[in-house]
């Protein structure tokens, strides 16, 4: 539904986005996850036709972002990080408003912006002002303008942000129901709400896609994975063949030196294998000096301790 | 089409429901009213006065209606024009820029045309509101005088398409800011700028000065006030019109790239 092939995009000097790809199926709600200014908003802009990307392509259902942008923006729903909202028009002139540059059929745009305001709960403000709406309500008056022409492909950008906890909740559980028959993009910066809506997970970090994958398996990864540095003193070559030799390590990468005596190793060994006291016999068994070894967090995990990792309170 | 019209709707919903309209138009009425009141006062006067003098002396000066009071009427619209649409138009592209509904125009399947379009009509629309109230004046000239309604109508042309290009030009000026004081005032600064440049043509050479004076919004406008309708000076208010439409086309296609 979604195919984002090698996408850059970049401001002046500085590059937001760095040369990405992911796909997302049919159906799959997939969690765009990464710290803030790591490239999120920037790539649902890109998306959503706001921005052209630098370099790189992006289809959706087919149609290329830049080259059929009218085609593509009939098909999804937008909801930025900060709702676009008109703050003196009423909810239900606003979703009609919304139905109606949307290309909703005349004839159906009434209902279909009652039954919005049914299914985001805003049947009792239909004709409040929304300048005069609380923070909450606001929010889900954004998700029901991407609603409103029920789109194929909804991207939505921080979609429980400024919400109190039960309304968290229920928002989640909306993305949830809409999964399946539309495609849902959602990105956050909070740990467990992925965990909670999502299929698939990216995450990004300074433009770059750090990994893809299921939130189970990203949170084993996370909870397993072994690093452990070590700095020896003897040939680089040599060290490394010798570590390598052992069989639960997965990666050794050279940190420091490479023509000097000492050397700083990176070895990346299999989930729950501690190979420390392994390593350790392996150099000294071999006549190398061993200077330092300690453990080291993956680099996903130094990715993750920028994340919230716990629910906000309130 | 479809797209326009709900575009326009939405800008004039939203012109009537801030007070915005109400009070640029209750300005204008007391503004002209005033003046409306004072032309047709002196006018009267000086009638009198000739009726007099003719009845000692004979021989009676020809007093044109049309001259005294209706000119200066459009003359004076179009003065006050120049103030109140940059205030009209200043709102129409900073607003979506500065609260955001920028993103929800541009990722919502509606031409960047489109949008320009709807708001200039709407705005258009809401300006020949306004100058449809003077509408009032000329009843009671006619109903206490012999006005020649032909220039009064061709007034009326000419206002409207100077309007439509004063409009043009605030909507380019708000097209370029998020801030709609800044739209303001460049509006009103380029406007001001087109007013006057006709005189521009004293202190230069006499073919930059063809050049100068035919830009000039006002040096179009005069013919209309006399009752002449002339097709070149429709041509330059639509081109005029035209030119800065597109101009704010490329301003807004411009920012995506940013």
């Amino acid at each position: 539904m979604i195919e984002v092939e090698h996408l850059s995009k970049y401001f002046g000097r500085t590059t937001a986005v760095d040369n990405i790809s992911f796909r997302v199926e049919k159906g799959e709600i997939l969690g765009f996850l990464g710290p803030n200014g790591a490239g999120k908003t920037t790539t649902m802009r890109i998306l959503t036709c706001f921005l052209p990307a630098s370099a790189g392509t992006a289809r959706v259902a087919g149609y290329d972002v830049f080259k059929d942008s009218l085609e593509v923006r009939k098909r999804i729903g937008y909801l930025p990080e900060n709702p676009p909202l008109y703050n003196d028009m009423t909810v239900r002139y606003f979703l009609e408003f919304n139905a109606k540059i949307k290309g909703v059929e005349p004839k159906q745009q009434r209902s279909r912006a009652e039954a919005t305001m049914e299914k985001c709960g805003l049947q009792e403000v239909k004709e409040t002002i929304i300048g005069k709406l609380s923070r909450g309500y606001k929010q889900r008056v954004g998700l029901a303008q991407a609603l409103v022409h029920d789109p194929e492909v909804l991207i939505l950008d921080e979609p429980t942000i400024g919400l109190d906890p039960r309304q968290i909740i229920e928002v989640r559980q909306l993305i949830k129901e809409l999964g399946g028959e539309h495609t849902i993009i959602l990105s956050t910066h909070i740990l467990p709400e992925v965990s909670v809506t999502c299929q698939r997970v990216v995450i990004i970090n300074k433009g770059k896609i750090a990994a893809v994958d299921t939130p189970e398996n990203l949170t084993a990864r996370l909870k397993g994975s072994e690093r452990v540095y070590v700095e020896v003193e003897g040939p680089v070559d040599q060290v490394e063949q010798r570590i390598r030799q052992i069989p639960d390590v997965t990666a050794v990468s050279v940190e420091s030196g490479g023509n000097g005596k000492r050397n700083g190793f990176f070895v990346e060994s299999k989930v729950k294998a501690d190979v420390r006291s392994q390593l350790a016999a392996a150099i000294t068994s071999s006549g190398f000096g061993l200077l330092e070894m300690r453990r080291v967090g993956l680099s996903l995990e130094e990715i993750f301790l920028q994340l919230t990792t716990e629910e906000a309170e309130g | 089409m479809r797209n326009i019209a709900a575009i326009f709707h939405k800008e004039l919903k939203t012109y009537f429901t801030s007070p915005i309209a109400y009070v640029l138009a209750a300005v204008f009425l007391v503004i002209t009213g005033y003046f409306f009141y004072g032309m047709t006062v002196t006018f009267s006067n000086e009638c009198l006065y000739y009726m007099q003098y003719a009845s000692r002396y004979g021989g009676m000066p020809a007093l044109n209606l049309n001259q005294q009071v209706i000119r200066g009427m459009f003359g004076l619209i179009s003065f006050i024009s120049l103030f109140i649409i940059p205030m009209l138009t200043m709102r129409l592209y900073a607003e979506e820029k500065r609260s955001g509904t920028m993103e929800l125009l541009m990722t919502s399947p509606v031409r960047i045309t489109e949008t320009l379009l709807g708001k200039f009509f709407a705005c258009f629309s809401l300006y020949a509101v306004i100058i449809g109230l003077t509408v009032l004046y000329q009843i009671i000239l006619g109903v206490y005088g012999h006005p020649d309604w032909g220039p009064v109508l061709s007034g009326y042309l000419g206002t409207l398409l100077m309007g439509a290009a004063f409009i043009a030009v605030g909507i380019f000026a708000s097209s370029v800011t998020e801030s709609q004081i800044i739209a303001v005032v460049l509006g009103f600064g380029a406007l001001l700028l087109f007013w006057v440049i006709g005189s521009a043509s004293i202190f230069t050479r006499p073919g930059a000065g063809k050049i100068f004076s035919y830009l000039s919004i006002l040096t179009h406008m005069l013919p209309f006030q006399k009752g002449v309708i002339d097709t070149q000076h429709i041509l330059f208010y639509l081109s005029f019109i035209g030119f800065f439409l597109f101009l704010t086309v490329k301003v807004i296609e411009s920012q995506r790239w940013r």
